[in-house]
């Protein structure tokens, strides 16, 4: 039996974590935003009458169904792997983060499942404008879906709404609004949202391109290019100004995973924004100074300090200042340094334990009153150096950029698209260019959730509980396995599927071209 | 609303009410198991499919959503089972994952792995899911191999509270016939049910008497397996607790003095067994509702099992190796504001259920034929 976590168990769960949800994130924002556009071309088919939308739409909805069913797939796992490689986490904040979950069931997935089923299979059987009920309502139901677990990870970000019960050894929701609502939950969700909607406008749009490429389906490939730049535009603009918006939110919050996006080792007031750079190869990011870190770097002058805190001499902590602490923080107070967080850490876990073993009301009080004033250290008390603090910098800034210049990329794009207009069948470089932004789009969706969650390590649930003390008491040799089985597994599904969507774009939609 | 004890029982109702409608559901896994057994040509394999291709997704859904609720409403039991039988859990979610993907692929031009990959994978679903989750939810009344301690929490090295005492991880319960006799009875009314359902919408008049020939076999066995479990489930010594102190001990003849305590619980398995038995009398008569009276029926004896496995002061997942860590309603739920907050959002199920019963009638209206394969979907 197993005296102390393993720490490679720790990293194996992470890494499996990492896995499934990746293989998952490759389906789910083409579901969200394919599934969109697919609603709108079906709601041209019911106001126009005309077949030619209708085709379309189901030349659409066919890539759809063949992407759902990898992201049912893959999403099965997620949802079941808090409880087997998390369960002290399960357990620590499942009185908060179950509910989403199970909220999600009730009214996401049933709407998704009892209606996608209608829009296959009732073409025939069910009225145009009930067929179309279904098809926004299954695109309804898994946007609602996005919502709660958005919400349940928002939370992980940004703890609130809840409090500590000792008897119980567990968080427990005392304000389910706050929870639900919380300003950093609606921020990611829009945010999140529709960045699958610039993904899934991009493969539509990419898709078309390949068309007009091959010289086929003209009228088609121009009217889904049509929606779907609008659309895109549309998403991207959103993205952009909602992503400003979660970079304050992580500059409130999580000032270590701003600063590791940064690569900031040392903050000022009048900080200036890193633009592009080469780190230094196998840099310490808890020691030297800031030159240490950088090969080459390019910075906007007082940026991320109006970013962040919307002043140009705002104050910027970085790594360096929130490991040691003592500069004043944006309420007046100092900031306690690492090493004084986690003491206060240990003195909460001490607390909680002289509070279970004590049999007095008085001692069980002043345990009480000790574990409250240092709770909001708790989980540092599980750490054994500061160092621990530091996510991983050169992942978390790389990843941080190819999100934010692709991001800008597609807005030039959509908007290149609606301004050539029908002019996009003269130039075949355009419609190459178009098409190879495909990947594109995946490697922008997947950075974004890399710069989330890798730059928010060592924790679990942002200073209330480290990965160490969030994880399942297994053999590492049992979580190897299961890694190796599903990588196995879901590659073996992903290429089933790219071979099935290949082939199914390949033989293109039944539209009648003089029908458009 | 605001007794936590009324809100323990209830979320207890809701958990078993969505086993219930799952092992209800599972009707899809058993056609899936009975795909080569029933379709004799590609035909009437195809037509098996679509059938069951209509329904996949709410069995699946309704898995979600009872693991999601489960973990709402009872977290110590997620932390516990999932972190625990962990290889259990991982084979049962592998069996659901292979499923997802084959409805829709197998079929499909460029299908790299071929059309029979993609239905030895339904196969293997409609096999193993129902025979792992019935063995798995054996132990709720024999007992799984665990300890907790939540004071764990304060030891900064291991603050795990929970952990498996055996190697096996959760597969040490297919050793337990009780376990294993309770999967065989799931998956055989899994298969009753789909001999049912393809009776209820099929036009086919051979793939009909087909089913109606398999019903035979599989109703007869169904009943064997299903009776022996349930004569030793009525004698078996239960895991019972004393309200005040939480305590938990062995109680002789458990199962059975919780019907005779709870007469309405007694009187849903009975009606419910009931149904089921003239589901299967009405299939083997060749009658096409009959599916309407045995999926029903299945449901309300599940429904009877499962609230005798956690009301009445029942510990519903029993620990063997350590009998204090056994999980009650009482020891391992949510907070009193959680229960409250997740039984407002509750009270819209019957809305969820009145779309789903509109979607099924619709795709169901008219029987499936031959030509309907065709389609392109």
């Amino acid at each position: 039996m197993m005296d102390a976590i393993d720490s490679s168990l720790v990293d194996w769960s992470r890494a499996q974590f990492a896995l499934t949800a990746m293989y998952h994130w490759l389906f789910v924002p083409l579901t969200l935003g394919l599934g969109v556009v697919m609603a709108i071309m079906e709601t041209l088919y019911v106001r126009t009458g005309r077949e030619f939308w209708k085709q379309t739409a189901r030349f659409w909805m066919k890539l759809f169904g063949i992407n759902f069913a990898m992201g049912v797939a893959t999403g099965i796992i997620l949802e079941f792997e808090f409880g087997t490689n998390w369960s002290n986490y399960s357990w620590f904040v499942g009185d908060i983060f179950g509910a989403p979950l199970a909220i999600e069931g009730i009214l996401a997935f049933f709407m998704e499942s009892t209606f996608i089923a209608v829009m296959y299979f009732g073409w025939n059987k069910v009225s145009k404008r009930a067929h179309l009920a279904s098809t926004w309502l299954t695109i309804i139901g898994a946007t609602i879906s996005a919502w709660w677990i958005l919400v349940a990870n928002a939370w992980m970000q940004h703890p609130v709404g809840m409090e500590f019960n000792p008897d119980t050894v567990r968080n427990e929701m005392v304000d389910f609004a706050a929870v639900a609502f919380s300003p950093v939950a609606v921020v990611k969700f829009c945010h999140t949202v529709s960045s699958s909607w610039v993904l899934g406008a991009v493969f539509v749009v990419g898709v078309s391109c390949w068309y007009l490429l091959r010289g086929r389906h003209r009228e088609f490939a121009l009217s889904s290019i049509r929606v779907a730049a609008w659309f895109g535009l549309f998403a991207a603009l959103i993205t952009a100004h909602t992503g400003h918006q979660s970079g304050r939110d992580i500059a409130m919050y999580q000032p270590m995973k701003l600063a590791a996006a940064e690569g900031l080792y040392e903050g000022s007031a009048e900080q200036g924004l890193v633009l592009g750079g080469i780190l230094r190869p196998g840099a310490d990011w808890t020691t030297g100074s800031t030159d240490d870190h950088f090969l080459l770097k390019v910075e906007m002058p007082y940026a991320l300090s109006y970013l962040a805190t919307h002043d140009l001499q705002g104050y910027v902590p970085g790594i360096r200042n929130l490991l040691e602490g003592g500069y004043t923080l944006p309420d007046g107070s100092v900031a306690l340094s690492a090493e004084e967080k986690m003491r206060r850490g240990r003195v909460a876990i001490e607390a909680l334990a002289q509070y279970r073993a004590a049999s007095e009301p008085e001692q069980k009080a002043a345990a009480l009153a000790t574990l409250r004033q240092n709770f909001p250290w708790f989980g540092y008390g599980y750490l054994k150096s500061p160092g621990e603090l530091v996510p991983p910098v050169s992942i978390t800034f790389y990843s941080f950029r190819i999100m934010v210049v692709l991001g800008g990329y597609f807005i030039a794009l959509f908007a290149g698209l609606l301004l050539l207009g029908q002019r996009v069948t003269r130039w075949k470089w355009a419609q190459l260019a178009v098409v190879l932004t495909i990947p594109l789009a995946w490697l922008a969706s997947q950075a974004g959730w890399v710069v989330a969650e890798v730059g928010r390590q060592p924790w679990s649930i942002q200073g209330l509980l480290p990965n160490v003390a969030a994880i399942s008491k297994l053999d590492v040799g049992s979580v190897q396995t299961t890694f190796f089985i599903f990588l196995v597994l879901f590659t073996l599904l992903l290429v089933a599927e790219l071979g099935i969507m290949g082939k199914a774009i390949a033989a293109g939609p039944e539209t009648d071209e003089t029908s458009a | 609303m605001n007794d936590i004890t009324f809100l323990q029982q209830y979320w207890w109702f809701l958990v078993s009410l969505l086993g219930a409608l799952l092992v209800f559901l599972m009707f899809v896994q058993g056609g899936q198991s009975l795909i080569w057994t029933l379709g004799r040509t590609e035909e009437q394999r195809r037509m098996l499919l679509l059938a069951t291709g209509r329904k996949w997704e709410l069995t699946f859904t309704t898995l979600v959503t009872f693991g999601g609720a489960f973990f709402a409403s009872f977290p110590l039991f997620y932390s516990t089972s999932f972190g625990g039988a962990y290889w259990v859990w991982v084979a049962i979610l592998l069996c659901f994952v292979i499923q997802a993907v084959s409805y829709e692929f197998q079929l499909r031009r460029g299908n790299v792995l071929g059309t029979t990959t993609y239905r030895v994978f339904l196969l293997l679903n409609g096999i193993l899911g129902p025979l792992l989750i019935g063995t798995a939810v054996g132990t709720f009344f024999t007992g799984a191999e665990f300890v907790v301690n939540k004071a764990a929490v304060a030891s900064p090295s291991m603050p795990v509270i929970s952990y498996w005492t055996t190697p096996w991880h959760g597969l040490e319960a297919a050793l337990v016939p009780q376990n294993l006799l309770l999967g065989l009875s799931v998956l055989l009314l899994t298969r009753v049910l789909a001999c049912l359902y393809f009776l209820s919408c099929m036009a086919d008049a051979t793939l009909r008497e087909t089913c109606r020939r398999r019903l035979r076999i599989e109703s007869a066995l169904f009943l064997v397996f299903f009776l022996c479990w349930l004569v030793c489930w009525l004698l078996s010594t239960g895991f019972a607790y004393t309200p005040d102190s939480g305590v938990i001990y062995m109680a002789p003849y458990k199962y059975l003095h919780n019907l005779l305590d709870m007469p309405v619980v007694a009187a849903l398995l009975l009606i419910g067994v009931l149904m089921v038995l003239g589901g299967m009398a009405g299939g083997l008569c060749g009658k096409s509702r009959s599916f309407w009276l045995a999926g029903p029926g299945s449901v309300l004896a599940v429904l009877a099992l499962l609230l005798c496995a956690g009301w009445n002061n029942t510990a519903y997942y029993p620990s063997v190796a350590s009998l204090q860590s056994s999980l009650t309603i009482a020891n391992s739920s949510s907070s009193l504001f959680t229960l409250k907050t997740m039984t407002i959002v509750s009270f819209i199920i019957p809305l969820v259920l009145a779309y789903i019963a509109w979607a099924w009638s619709a795709l169901d209206r008219s029987p499936i034929t031959a030509e309907e394969t065709k389609e392109e979907h």
